[in-house]
């Protein structure tokens, strides 16, 4: 079990995150510390790509909601692409739609950070 | 030879596992609970709910349970469903200290207990500070 993670930097000063794999307790310090390195650069528009990622644990949701905060601080937001109706069901029944934007392509991502 | 007595109350099927107190082995848990509940007439997304239920009772075992190397898990199956046990020797933390809840702000951390309790139709907790902690949840198949 691993996690790919690949960042991009788009137009602006935007940066997508795209996940591969499965975000458990064993795999989130990694995307933690991707999500962190862009926070550190001072990077707080951040889109991550969640079409490939096949499961989240608690310890996931933690690492995004823990991104989020930081962006927030600098008054950025981080957006989410999600397609999975099982991940989807998680963000929805932990109450984390409200809080994150999550949006089913990376386009409308990308458009709702503007 | 004497041949096992048949009893309507028995369940079907009893499958344990243990396991290392250390993140890189909960998802041998959820994947093999994954595998018995697929034994069952249990859905896609059922069995989905099952192994992050495990998963996530696995990661409080080894975040919260000091002094336990090892994680058990049980499955016990019936026709109708499911029961998992996971259980840690460890000195626990009781669940409503974990803060089981629904988010409604950015927070980290306490949202595990409350998946359990959101995906399993039963949970208990039995809770020892001198024995450890013992997670009892079923899942029923939808009919």
């Amino acid at each position: 079990m691993d996690i790919k993670v690949n960042v991009r930097e788009t137009q602006g000063d935007t940066y997508v995150v795209d996940l591969n794999g499965e975000i458990d307790v064993y795999t989130s310090p990694k995307v933690k510390d991707a999500i962190g390195d862009l926070i550190d650069k001072g990077h707080y528009n951040l889109v991550i790509n969640l079409e490939k990622v096949r499961y989240i644990d608690s310890t996931g949701l933690g690492v995004l909601i823990g991104g989020l905060k930081r962006v927030r601080e600098h008054g950025g937001t981080v957006n989410l692409v999600c397609t999975n109706p099982q991940i989807k069901k998680i963000f929805d029944i932990t109450g984390l739609v409200k809080i994150f934007g999550i949006y089913d392509d990376e386009d409308a991502a990308m458009k709702a950070l503007v | 030879m004497n041949q096992p007595v048949a009893h309507p109350n028995r369940s079907l099927g009893i499958v344990e596992l243990r396991i290392p107190s250390k993140a890189e082995w909960v998802a041998v848990a959820r994947l093999a609970v994954a595998a018995v509940a697929n034994r069952l007439n249990f859905s896609i997304e059922d069995i989905e709910d099952v192994k992050l239920a495990v998963a996530e009772a696995c990661t409080n075992c080894i975040q919260h349970a000091h002094g336990s190397d090892q994680i058990e898990i049980l499955c016990e199956t019936e026709p109708e469903a499911l029961t998992v046990r996971v259980r840690d020797y460890g000195h626990g933390t009781r669940p409503e200290t974990i803060q089981s809840r629904r988010v409604d702000e950015p927070r980290v951390g306490g949202l595990g207990v409350f998946l359990i309790r959101s995906l399993m139709d039963t949970v208990e907790y039995d809770v020892h500070p001198e024995r450890g902690t013992n997670l009892v949840m079923t899942k029923k198949v939808s009919i």
